[in-house]
C-alpha cells in the first residue's frame, strides 16, 4: 500500500509571530520556518506503518514555494521515499489544497492520506476533511492510534472528553492529533542520503486546479493585550483575591 | 439571509457549544437547525426552544447516530440547498463535518469565527491566537465554525420553533463507530473547564506533578494541564498539553504553575478571563499576561494555597 503524506511548510513553532505594522500578515521574513508538527506526526506514522510491513511506498506533498523543498527533504530524511513539490508562491486555502490532493491521489492510488489535523499557521483544520469530500473516502480526523486491519483501517479519534475509535474502508483519510507518536529525528547519513531521493516539481496547473483565494484577508492585527495585573505578596493575600472572585472549594 | 446550524447534542440534551453558534448565526439572518441522531425526539423539542430559532429539521437516522461525517456531510450539503451558511460550534463534532460539508458545496469555509463583522466578514485567530485576521468571503454560500467562548449562548427557552423531519441521507457504507472511552466525570475537560490548574518543567517529577498540582485541582473541582515542557519530560500524558500544539483552553480561571510562559504556552491559554501564576522567578514571562501573580516557591506556596482555598 501506498501513503501520501501532504506537508507544509510554517513558521517554527518556538518562533513569536510578528503582525505586520501595515496589517497585511505576519511577518515570516528571516525567521525560523520548520515543518507543521502536526504533519511531523503524519509522517512519523506512515513511517512506522512501513516499517510494520504495512506500507510500501511513503509518497510527500507540499503545495507552496520553492522553500517548501527544504520540509520535503527533512521527510526524506525522516525515511519517506519520494517527494512532490507542488510550487506556487502565492498563499494557498485549504479548498485548493485539497483539489490538488484529489488530483495527485487520482495519479498516484494510495491506500492512505496522513494529514496534519491543522497548519499552526492557519489554523484551519480543514484539508484532510475536503480531500476527504473531493475523494468520498471514509476520514479519521485528529488521530491518536491508527490500525490498518485488512482492506479496513481504525483510527482512535482525541475527542472532546475522551477517545472514540471508528472503522473506515481504505483507501482512507487520517489526519493526526498530538498523542499518536513522537517524530523522531533525521540521522545525519539519512539527511545526507535524503539530498538524492526523488523529488518533483510540479505546478497547480498541472493538476488543473484554480488556486485563486475565495476568502480575502482584509486585515490582521494584534490580538487584543493582555496586561500585566498584581503581584501578591503572599498566599494569604492571593486567597483571599481568589475567594473574592467566588473562587474556593 | 438563512442559516442552517449544527445541533451537537449528546443524544439527550443540546450541548452549549452549540447555543453560541446560534447566536452568531443570529446575527447573519435567520435560525434554522438540524437535528441529526438516532432517536433525537428530545433533542429536538429542545432546541425547538432555544430562542430565536425559526425551523428545526430533524434527521433521525441509524446512520446518523454518531455523527459519522461520511453519512452527516451529504445530509447537511442537500439541506444547504435551501440555506445560505451553514454554521457548526467548533467543538471536534463540529470540525470534523463541516469542512466536509464544505468541499461538498465548493466552499471555502471560514474557521473558528471571533465575530461577525458584516454579511461575509468575520474575524478569526490565526497562529494560535497571536494574531486575528479579518477576512471577507467571497463564495455564495458560507460553511463556518464558532469559537464557543467568543459568543454569548443563546437562552434555551422562549423559543418555538417548527421542527419538521426530514427523509434525506442513510449510510454511506464507507464508516462505522466502534466506541467511545469518554473521561470520567469525576474531573472537567480541559476544553470546558471553569478552572484549570497547570503544572510546569520547575515541578521536577512526575511525582511532585501528583503531589503538588493534583490536590489543588481536587480541591477546586478543576481540570489538569501542563506545558509542552511538563509533557516532554513526561510528567504527565501528551494530552495534558495546553498551547499552541496542545489544547487551546479559556477557563474562568487558569492556575499557571512553575511554569515560565513560552510563547508556545501563552498562545493555548492567554484567553483565560484570569491568570495566576505561582513562579518563583520574578523575571518568567507568564507574570507579564498574569492578573495575580506570586513569586514563591511553588513547592510551599501550592500545599498552603491548597489548604487555604
Amino acid at each position: 500500500m501506498k501513503i501520501l503524506v501532504p506537508v507544509k511548510r510554517v513558521l517554527d513553532y518556538n518562533v513569536k509571530p510578528r503582525v505586520k505594522a501595515d496589517g497585511t500578515g505576519v511577518d515570516l521574513a528571516n525567521v525560523k520556518m520548520s515543518m507543521n508538527p502536526f504533519d511531523e506526526i503524519a509522517v512519523e506514522e506512515a513511517i512506522r506503518l512501513k516499517e510494520k510491513g504495512v506500507a510500501t511506498e511513503i509518497v510527500a506533498v507540499s503545495v507552496g514555494p520553492a522553500k517548501a523543498q527544504e520540509t520535503l527533504r527533512t521527510a526524506l530524511a525522516m525515511g519517506v521515499d519520494r517527494a512532490i513539490l507542488v510550487q506556487i508562491d502565492d498563499e494557498v486555502e485549504p479548498l485548493a489544497v485539497a483539489k490538488i490532493l484529489k488530483a495527485i491521489g487520482d495519479a498516484e492510488q494510495p491506500g492512505l492520506v496522513i494529514l496534519g489535523k491543522q497548519a499552526i499557521d492557519g489554523d484551519n483544520n480543514q484539508t484532510g476533511q475536503m480531500l476527504a469530500a473531493l475523494t468520498g473516502w471514509a476520514q479519521g480526523t485528529f488521530a491518536s492510534a491508527v490500525n490498518v486491519e485488512g482492506d479496513h483501517v481504525s483510527v482512535t479519534r482525541e475527542v472532546d472528553g475522551g477517545l472514540e475509535t471508528v472503522k473506515l474502508k481504505l483507501p482512507a483519510i487520517v489526519t493526526t492529533d498530538l498523542r499518536l507518536n513522537e517524530p523522531r529525528y533525521a540521522s545525519l547519513p539519512n539527511i545526507m542520503k535524503a539530498k538524492s531521493k526523488p523529488l518533483d516539481t510540479k505546478a497547480p496547473a498541472d493538476y488543473g486546479v484554480d488556486t485563486a483565494p475565495r476568502v480575502k484577508t482584509v486585515k490582521v492585527s494584534e490580538p487584543p493585550v493582555r496586561s500585566a495585573g498584581v503581584k501578591v505578596a503572599d498566599v494569604d493575600e492571593l486567597v483571599a483575591k481568589l475567594k473574592a472572585m467566588g473562587v474556593h472549594s | 439571509m438563512k442559516t442552517l446550524v449544527w445541533v451537537e447534542h449528546d443524544g439527550s440534551a443540546v450541548k452549549d457549544a452549540t447555543l453560541a453558534a446560534v447566536t452568531a448565526a443570529s446575527k447573519l439572518g435567520e435560525v434554522h437547525l438540524l437535528v441529526a441522531g438516532d432517536g433525537v425526539d428530545g433533542v429536538a423539542k429542545a432546541a425547538s426552544e432555544i430562542a430565536g430559532v425559526g425551523k428545526v429539521h430533524v434527521a433521525d437516522n441509524a446512520a446518523f447516530g454518531h455523527n459519522l461525517p461520511e453519512n452527516v456531510a451529504p445530509l447537511v450539503a442537500e439541506l444547504m440547498a435551501s440555506h445560505d451558511a451553514f454554521v457548526a460550534p467548533a467543538t471536534t463534532t463540529g470540525k470534523n463535518i463541516a469542512p466536509r460539508v464544505a468541499a461538498l458545496l465548493d466552499v471555502m469555509q471560514i474557521s473558528e469565527i471571533l465575530s461577525v463583522e458584516g454579511p461575509k466578514t468575520f474575524t478569526r485567530p490565526i497562529y494560535a491566537g497571536n494574531a486575528i485576521a479579518t477576512v471577507e468571503s467571497s463564495d455564495a454560500k458560507l460553511v463556518l465554525t464558532v469559537r464557543g467562548t467568543a459568543f454569548e449562548k443563546a437562552a434555551t427557552s422562549g423559543g418555538s420553533g417548527a421542527v419538521e423531519a426530514v427523509s434525506a441521507g442513510g449510510d454511506a457504507g464507507i464508516s462505522s463507530f466502534v466506541g467511545a472511552e469518554i473521561a470520567k466525570q469525576d474531573r472537567p475537560e480541559l476544553t470546558s473547564a471553569k478552572i484549570i490548574v497547570s503544572g510546569g518543567r520547575a515541578l521536577g517529577s512526575s511525582e511532585k506533578y501528583e503531589e503538588v498540582i493534583v490536590p489543588l485541582a481536587d480541591k477546586l473541582g478543576a481540570a489538569l494541564g501542563a506545558s509542552r515542557a511538563a509533557v516532554d519530560a513526561g510528567y504527565v500524558p501528551n494530552d495534558y498539553q495546553v498551547g499552541q500544539t496542545g489544547k487551546i483552553v479559556a477557563p474562568e480561571v487558569y492556575f499557571a504553575i512553575g511554569i515560565s510562559g513560552a510563547i508556545q504556552h501563552l498562545a493555548g491559554m492567554k484567553d483565560s478571563k484570569t491568570i495566576v501564576a505561582i513562579n518563583k522567578d520574578e523575571d518568567a514571562p507568564i507574570f507579564q499576561v498574569a492578573d495575580f501573580g506570586l513569586v514563591a516557591d511553588l513547592f510551599s506556596a501550592v500545599p498552603e494555597l491548597t489548604g487555604k482555598i
